[in-house]
């Protein structure tokens, strides 16, 4: 009965964060706004759907699975992932590197140096002296 | 020579635990399969991934998954409640540079992952020469704060992690 009901709850709170989330996908004005409304959805939204299919698989079925964590530890690599490619294509395409703010250093955001400054730069020996001050 | 057959000693761990998580029934057989795939991987990907990186200590990893986990719940219900009840025009949208200690790959991706899994934040672009990570803020109307939290909270645990 109270598994039942902890079952339920974190249902609804994964239904909730869901809609929230599919709620700022209309709501949000632009794109880089739009873009925290899936992941919003994608870690306690999809994370309460997991936990209550644990807690039915053990309690109610009774065996442990752990199918849920092996695709919660797949959404954490792959969301970042695909959000990073996402919020890239759109500073390519509707951003200039004046709207950002400044790196903080001589060279610009990755998305905005050309290959030719790049090449430029970063010549085989240079990358040589990078690694060695990385590992260093 | 262990070097030579185990170039990523906690990829082979890794992989032998997934894959006991992937087949959700731990037997003697899949046990050993799982050792040779740990072990076959690494072998095969080493020549993409030479450096290997140096994690100092496991308690330390544990406290930030779980440090990450936490305020992935509560900034859930912050952005949540940015949705559902702030208008537009009163949410301010901001661009963050936040300029990096971390040297190493890999510490940089956990925390630019850190960074999107949290809502509210999301990692956009790393500086040509990896030395500044740019953010988008949902609604931050204080930028250092967010840049300085980001620093403390995450970045200071991933340096004792990971250098």
């Amino acid at each position: 009965m109270l598994v039942e009901i902890l079952i339920s709850l974190c249902l609804v709170i994964s239904g909730i964060f869901g809609l929230v989330g599919s709620v700022g996908l209309i709501k949000l004005p632009d794109a880089m706004m739009r873009l925290h409304a899936p992941t919003k959805a994608t870690t306690l939204g999809v994370g309460g759907a997991l936990i209550a299919s644990m807690l039915y698989f053990y309690f109610v079925v009774g065996r442990f699975s752990f199918h849920e964590l092996m695709i919660t530890l797949f959404l954490f690599l792959t969301a970042p992932i695909t959000g990073h490619f996402i919020a890239k294509t759109h500073l390519h395409l509707g951003h200039k590197p004046e709207d950002l703010p400044p790196t903080g250093s001589e060279r610009p955001w990755a998305n905005y140096e050309s290959d030719e400054s790049r090449a430029a730069i970063e010549t085989p020996e240079s990358a040589v002296n990078e690694a060695a001050r990385k590992s260093g | 020579m262990l070097r030579k057959i185990l170039p990523h000693p906690y990829l082979t761990l890794l992989l032998l635990v997934v894959w006991q998580m992937l087949v959700n029934k731990i037997t003697l057989g899949n046990l050993v399969l799982g050792l040779i795939l740990g072990i076959l991987i690494p072998l095969v990907t080493a020549p993409y991934w030479p450096n290997t990186p140096r994690l100092r200590s496991i308690p330390r990893i544990v406290e930030y998954v779980l440090l990450v986990l936490w305020d992935i719940c509560v900034a859930n219900v912050q952005v949540a409640y940015i949705i559902l009840f702030k208008s537009n025009a009163n949410t301010r949208p901001a661009w963050v540079t936040i300029p990096l200690e971390l040297k190493t790959p890999e510490a940089i991706t956990v925390l630019a992952g850190t960074i999107t899994l949290t809502p509210g934040t999301v990692s956009s672009d790393l500086s040509a020469d990896g030395r500044s990570l740019l953010v988008h803020c949902l609604d931050a109307p204080d930028p250092e704060s967010v840049r300085d939290q980001i620093k403390a909270r995450y970045e200071r645990r991933l340096m004792e992690i990971f250098e």
